[in-house]
């Protein structure tokens, strides 16, 4: 299995995406300059966490009218997986690729700090690695991650089970203290129809090796593997 | 032609920001403020000298990149 992972000017975490991405798949991903409107086919396309752009306009705003992302868009209409973590996430809800906006969170701070997750789902191939009702503990490092739908969009994503991540605590339970940055319906991350494109704030990359703390997230990358290879 | 565009979360949208602002502004002693809102305004210049055309092309702009309108309205000013 062979993934790219798209670099912007201001990503930050495409080394550790790249890293963990080796680690799983076994190949070295291919590294795509966001100015490149073509490259190899790939198995999986990764949009990593930084500030592309330097958040100018909005968070994502500029990354997603990028001749890169005009490439992106298509394969994942025709049903390539594509994987947006953080500032990746933001960037396909600005793209269109999914429903929704990441608003300022409701504290207005920056929130970089260890939280719980709740997986929703395991049909689609980006939690295969998981049981639904798993609860992970997984960084989160955002100033933007507050989740933002008008009700009908709410209605049709819980009604297709479309979130795949729930903030929660550490036994699972949603609250308003587990909900880091305001975000509606405490939703972490989602999928888009097809289920073959997922967004979410929470980084899986930063916490896949023991060495730094966990492997919470190291599944995430093990399960996808598992699934598409 | 100059385009003034001012961009703004749609009602409904919770603003954080404008709420922070609005409780600064009453613990500065600033009585009856209300439902601050803040936004962004943007100026572009045009080489076009049609005002119709110009705010076609303005708007055109918002619904491409300048605004998300999932989340913001804008409005268009053409002098």
């Amino acid at each position: 299995m062979k993934a790219a992972v798209i670099v912007f000017p201001g990503s930050n975490c495409d080394r550790d995406l790249q890293v963990s991405l080796r680690i799983a798949t076994g190949n070295e991903p291919l590294m795509v300059w966001h100015g490149d409107s073509s490259f190899d086919d790939v198995d999986l396309i990764a949009v990593p966490g930084g500030f592309s752009y330097g958040d100018y306009l909005r968070a994502g705003a500029m990354a997603a009218k990028s001749p890169v992302m005009r490439e992106i868009i298509a394969r994942a209409n025709k049903g390539v997986p594509v994987l947006g973590i953080c500032n990746g996430f933001q960037i396909l809800t600005e793209s269109g690729l999914l429903p929704g906006a990441l608003m300022r969170n409701a504290a207005l701070k920056y929130i970089c700090k260890d939280i719980h997750l709740r997986v929703e789902t395991n049909d689609t191939a980006f939690t295969r690695g998981y049981a639904t009702g798993d609860v992970l503990r997984i960084p989160i490092a955002h100033h933007d991650g507050n989740y933002f739908a008008d009700p009908d969009t709410l209605d049709e994503l819980e009604q297709e089970n479309r979130v795949a991540f729930r903030y929660t605590n550490a036994q699972g339970e949603q609250s308003a203290d587990a909900n880091p940055n305001g975000s509606q319906h405490h939703i972490a991350g989602i999928l888009n129809k097809n289920r073959n494109v997922l967004g979410m704030m929470p980084h899986p990359e930063r916490l896949a090796d023991a060495a730094l703390g966990g492997e919470d997230g190291k599944r995430m990358f093990e399960g996808l593997v598992r699934a598409i290879a | 032609m100059k385009a003034r565009i001012h961009v703004t979360l749609k009602n409904g949208v919770l603003d954080p920001q404008g709420k922070a602002v609005e409780h600064a502004l009453g613990s500065l002693g600033f009585d009856g403020v209300e439902d601050v809102r803040q936004g962004k305004y943007i100026e572009i210049n045009l080489s076009e000298t049609d005002p119709a055309k110009a705010e076609t092309q303005a708007r055109d702009m918002c619904e491409k990149l300048l605004a998300n309108t999932v989340i913001e309205n804008y409005s268009v000013e053409i002098a």
